[in-house]
């Protein structure tokens, strides 16, 4: 029964982001449209937080490293396209590029590399040190990009003109909401196959009891590691989604706000739930849009909601909704 | 006599001043139950902690199988074969007893690296996951949250996590802890049955258990073992009356 409730829910969240956009073309509309693929990358980050926060139980406070990481891949690729210089000659050439998918691919690979590498230190630690220690590598990629001239330091990155998807005029509001939202639904299942997965089992047994799982003879880092590569690549998909929605990257792409922002998403929508970060990233949007438009202050308000959702609503808006969660079949 | 499944050393471990382990040597045979007994604070947790892996010792050695296993983790002693139980249970709270279960075959099996298949639809894993909570008697109670299991129903959880994981050895702690009687006596006949199958270093407080299985009882105290025989021997054993069993009878 609870099952069935969770499901439904999950489907009306599914079809809201695509409804909202066809709404919004029918009525023309555009900037809803932008705001519905906001909403839709912003989801793909938490999905990706999601993965190592809500089934893994690693509170990354540093998951603005990968969606700054993506936001940069595309940035630099981008801008050595529109401005025909290549990124480097020796010792072979690289060029830029304005294909989306090979901006995606090299996106997603940097992430993860970063994620591995970032993961494989930060997971020595647990608790508080690991929050404290993501954050720091997370700050320190902000001041890294900050000081870094050659793409703008401060001032940020900006590309002219979005960038291609064969056969597709990207430059139109649904068509880029309609791959940004493709992309979504097709890790959202990814994701639940994960989840299902004999890796999805041990992962959320490492976040239950890890010593269970070393009593099995399975090693709980190798599985957090891999459960951190995977979410850090997500994350760093949505960077470059982002990046390509605002035609601009910037050192704010990095900064603990973003981290604070993503991590909101996740909580605000229930913490290991499939669809929470879909409802969480919907849900700041339209708060942001709705408050925004009283108020620049509307954060005080976010937080309101976000200290009510921590003390009597731990399971976020989908456990609210559903109730407790139920283990899968 | 046969080679010994498990052989440890002269086992040292101390904490400071204190020797909590003091140049400990056991070993335990095919088929049997060696019980490890002795009062509050005798270095049994240490001991097994250090058997386990969890806790590296200070010198000694540990052979499973005749493989020195000294220096490998917690996680590799699991994979060469040493099924732990805990004193107090140890399991995923929020899975499904079947998904404890998997988790110990799925351990065993060693293909955690999976992504894409639902670990649900290998039959072979369940197979072998409800095999072992149907031999402690839980396979009705398959579906139900772990949480939601009495204190001695998460003690059988446990034992049978341990059996999935086909050990060649099994190191329990105290698993009778907290069953009461009827429990106490259902888990001892089941103990006894699992012999056969991989001999058992069992720590327990429970004497009428430890009288009724052991093949053979260490006694320790203060970190050293100060007597090993059948439970005869040790009920005669004037110093381990002393150091023990009298004391128990005082309380």
């Amino acid at each position: 029964m609870i099952m069935a409730r969770e499901t439904l829910l999950n489907i009306i969240l599914f079809a809201l982001l695509p409804v909202t956009a066809l709404i919004a073309w029918g009525l023309d509309e555009p900037y809803i449209i932008t705001l519905a693929t906001k909403a839709a990358i912003l989801a793909l980050a938490g999905v990706g937080l999601n993965i190592a926060l809500g089934l893994g139980g690693l509170i990354s406070f540093g998951h603005a490293a990968f969606f700054g990481i993506g936001g940069y891949a595309m940035g630099i690729l981008a801008s050595h396209a529109q401005s025909y210089a290549p990124i480097m000659e020796v010792p072979f050439l690289i060029e830029g590029t304005k294909s989306m998918p090979v901006i995606w691919l090299v996106a997603t690979l940097t992430s993860a590399l970063a994620a591995l590498a970032i993961g494989a230190l930060s997971l020595r630690t647990s608790g508080v040190y690991f929050i404290m220690i993501t954050l720091a590598f997370g700050q320190m990629l902000y001041y890294f990009a900050i000081s870094w001239p050659a793409y703008g330091g401060e001032d940020g990155l900006s590309i002219y003109l979005r960038n291609d998807f064969p056969g597709l005029n990207t430059l139109v509001p649904l068509t880029f909401f309609s791959i940004c939202f493709a992309i979504l639904a097709v890790v959202l299942w990814g994701t639940s196959r994960v989840a299902r997965a004999p890796f999805g089992l041990a992962l959320s047994a490492s976040r239950q009891n890890a010593v269970r799982v070393e009593t099995v003879g399975i090693a709980p880092y190798r599985i957090r590691l891999v459960a951190f590569v995977i979410s850090g690549a997500v994350t760093g998909l949505a960077g470059a989604l982002f990046a390509d929605l605002n035609r601009f990257v910037s050192p704010t792409m990095f900064s603990w706000h973003t981290s604070g922002e993503i991590m909101i998403f996740v909580i605000l929508g229930g913490v290991g739930r499939l669809y929470g970060p879909v409802a969480g990233a919907a849900l700041f949007i339209l708060l942001e849009h709705i408050l925004g438009g009283l108020s620049d202050f509307w954060h005080i308000y976010l937080g309101i909601l976000l200290l009510l959702v921590v003390l009597f609503a731990r399971g976020g808006l989908i456990g609210t909704l559903v109730g407790r969660e139920v283990a899968h079949e | 006599m046969s080679d010994p499944m498990l052989d440890i050393r002269n086992l040292h471990k101390s904490f400071g001043a204190l020797k909590a382990t003091d140049n400990v040597s056991l070993d335990l045979h095919p088929g049997e139950i060696h019980a490890l007994i002795g009062p509050n604070g005798a270095g049994k947790s240490t001991l097994i902690q250090q058997i386990a892996g969890s806790l590296t010792s200070d010198s000694g050695s540990v052979h499973l199988s005749g493989r020195d296993i000294t220096g490998l983790s917690n996680v590799a002693r699991a994979r060469a074969g040493l099924g732990r139980t805990f004193q107090i249970s140890s399991l995923a709270m929020e899975y499904t007893v079947l998904q404890n279960a998997l988790l110990g075959a799925l351990g065993r099996d060693g293909g955690v690296m999976r992504f894409i298949k639902p670990v649900m639809g290998r039959g072979d894993l369940k197979d072998h996951a409800m095999q072992a909570l149907e031999q402690v008697g839980l396979a009705d109670l398959a579906a139900k949250r772990t949480a939601d299991l009495s204190h001695g129903q998460r003690r059988q959880l446990e034992v049978a996590v341990a059996l999935t994981l086909e050990p060649s050895v099994f190191l329990m702690d105290e698993p009778m802890a907290g069953l009461g009687a009827s429990g106490s006596k259902r888990m001892t006949g089941f103990l006894d049955g699992l012999r056969a199958k991989a001999p058992i270093l069992l720590v327990e407080h429970d004497m009428d258990a430890v009288f009724a299985l052991a093949d053979r009882i260490s006694v320790l105290v203060y970190g050293q073992i100060i007597a090993t025989g059948t439970a005869d021997e040790i009920k005669s054993d004037p110093i381990v009356r002393e150091a023990y069993l009298g004391e128990e009878a005082a309380v």
